[in-house]
């Protein structure tokens, strides 16, 4: 019984509580936020640690991995552990700013509309539908191609413009279901104005859901980002992990069985995205209680 | 103090909006100050609606509602003399947090730097019976429906409102608190509060009010005085509706079949026949009558 009477909630701080109970015990939020605070932690100490910068020439071409050059040189003598460190800043970057900008876009897009309903509603509605229908890969190819972009920030605003409109479109329908409950109508009836009521009657009750889709375009924001670096289309400035992977392409390090210029940035993608995601699924578990495995 | 004249709804229904609902059509009362108004109908006859257009919840389509003469227009200033409390105690509060946040919205709304808060509350609760230790700093899921809703009032009281818009506030509660909620709003009432208690329920109807609205299809059939109403009543409907009242002790027995329409007889024009001092009927709507003049 000792059991039962720790996991129901009792008191009002327990309720509050009930949520942190659950997530220390699930094993796929910890195992995956455990990795990205770890890959985190490594992007933003790391840099400060090796004490150089990312493009340096630090010795002879072609080494495999050894206690000098962790992830060992490319063919050009960089070394690939400081290029994969720096890579991974520029993809925390990208996915933060990416996924942030998205998550705005789409949150203040589907609050709108789904608070506001009629004639704003299908404005805005319209708008997200062609977003959402527009090829997003083939617009940033053709506004990096054409504009020439290159910086990191700017690169990431254009993935945060285009990736908005499911998120929108998400939030849009759990508003509607929500304004129509009495307590935002009491709200009304205490003279909120409606920015307030969709701040602090609207999303709290959807904060779970908030979170995980800022989870997501985060995610979705890095393999953007990661597609148009390997095809060339990435910053010029600096390094990310998916430029890597472009230069170890066109290098042909696959052919020289240079197998260390390839595999830590691809798995340093895989790594971020699917610990993202894997956290993502750990999450759901712990706000929907249908899914707790007892 | 409260006038409804001639007020419609009609919805838009249909994929492109392109046939029409008339919910509510063409009803005129009034409330007036320390009076109980009750406003009786089956599902769907547009007691709730009527309800939601004075709270300034939805708009009218034709008609006007003034309050002490000057038109309703929902915002800061009216809402401190109208308020409502709505049917569903669990649904008017925000389950993610604790119910007394309903008190301080009015707070931070009208009385921001009140000093004596505390005790205003304090106060207010007495006034709805509450016990402040028993309901401040819970959660809704930890007070009774009863309790929920007796917080409402006393919400509504901290706002020193004139007329109180009882949407079915006892429908969901059980016998027992049914009364204690009703003998409430009969102190509110000695106490100079109009209050519009709409209901579906003859016999609480019966024990609060004053006058008594009998609303059909969104038109009122029958209303006056409540002993008129029931004691006398004119129309079909309203025969109907309280022949449909359990009674202890005795089987139901079918209503009376109308002995004609009062309303053609007398030769009445507009919505309503004056049969009585305080005692209006609508057309009884029989086969040969043809609907009513207006």
């Amino acid at each position: 019984m000792t059991t039962i009477d720790t996991a129901l909630p009792q008191t009002p701080t327990a309720v509050r509580r009930e949520a942190l109970y659950f997530a220390l015990r699930n094993g796929k939020l910890l195992v995956g936020l455990g990795v990205i605070l770890i890959l985190l932690g490594t992007a933003v100490i790391g840099p400060v640690l090796l004490g150089r910068a990312a493009n340096d020439y630090v010795g002879l071409p072609m080494q495999s991995p050894s206690s000098e050059y962790w992830f060992g040189t490319n063919t050009f003598g960089q070394d690939i552990f400081v290029q994969f460190v720096y890579g991974l800043r520029t993809t925390f970057e990208v996915g933060a700013l990416g996924g942030g900008i998205a998550a705005v876009i789409g949150m203040a897009v589907g609050f709108i509309a789904g608070y506001r309903g009629g004639m704003v509603d299908e404005v805005l509605n319209m708008l997200t539908n062609i977003i959402l229908v527009i090829p997003t890969l083939a617009v940033l190819l053709i506004i990096n191609a054409y504009l020439g972009i290159r910086s990191v920030g700017v690169q990431a605003l254009f993935i945060g413009l285009t990736s908005w409109p499911w998120a929108a479109r998400a939030i849009r329908a759990q508003t509607f279901s929500l304004r129509t409950r009495d307590f935002v109508d009491l709200a009304r009836l205490s003279g909120m104005p409606s920015r307030k009521i969709i701040l602090r009657e609207i999303a709290p009750n959807m904060s779970s859901y908030l979170f995980m889709t800022f989870i997501l375009l985060f995610g979705g924001s890095i393999l953007i980002a990661s597609s148009l670096d390997f095809i060339g289309l990435g910053p010029t400035e600096g390094v990310s992990l998916g430029l890597m992977l472009q230069n170890a392409h066109q290098w042909s390090a696959l052919h020289l069985g240079l197998w260390w210029w390839f595999i830590p940035p691809g798995a340093g993608i895989t790594a971020v995205v699917g610990a993202l995601y894997v956290a993502n699924v750990g999450l759901d578990e712990v706000f929907n209680p249908k899914l707790r495995e007892t | 103090m409260l006038e409804l004249h001639d007020v419609t709804k009609v919805y838009k229904v249909g994929a492109f909006g392109g046939k029409t609902m008339t919910a509510v059509d063409g009803v005129s009362f009034d409330v007036g100050t320390g009076e109980v108004v009750s406003l009786i109908g089956e599902s769907g006859s547009g007691k709730t609606t009527i309800g939601r257009m004075i709270l300034g919840l939805t708009s009218l389509t034709s008609g006007s509602i003034t309050l002490d003469g000057a038109p309703v227009k929902p915002g800061k200033a009216y809402y401190r003399s109208v308020q409502g409390v709505f049917q569903d105690p669990f649904s008017s509060y925000n389950p993610v947090f604790k119910a007394d946040r309903v008190l301080r919205m009015i707070k931070e709304q009208y009385f921001p730097s009140v000093p004596d808060w505390d005790d205003r509350v304090e106060e207010a609760l007495a006034a709805v019976r509450l016990n402040p230790g028993q309901v401040l700093d819970k959660f809704p899921h930890q007070l009774s429906g009863g309790q929920l809703q007796r917080l409402l009032i006393a919400r509504a009281l901290l706002l020193e409102i004139k007329l109180l818009v009882a949407d079915e506030i006892t429908s969901m509660l059980d016998a027992s608190t049914r009364i204690d909620v009703l003998n409430l709003l009969a102190d509110l009432k000695a106490r100079g509060l109009g209050v519009l208690y709409i209901t579906h329920d003859l016999s609480l109807g019966n024990y609060l009010a004053e006058r008594t609205v009998v609303l059909r299809h969104g038109t009122v059939v029958e209303m006056g005085l409540t002993e008129k109403v029931f004691g006398d009543p004119l129309h079909p409907y309203t025969r109907q509706l309280l022949s449909a009242v359990p009674r202890l002790g005795s089987p139901w027995e079918e209503a009376a079949p109308a002995d004609g329409c009062l309303y053609h007889q007398k030769g009445a024009t507009g919505r309503l026949l004056a049969a009585d001092e305080g005692h209006f009927v609508a057309c009884a709507g029989l086969d040969d009558c043809g609907g009513p003049a207006a």
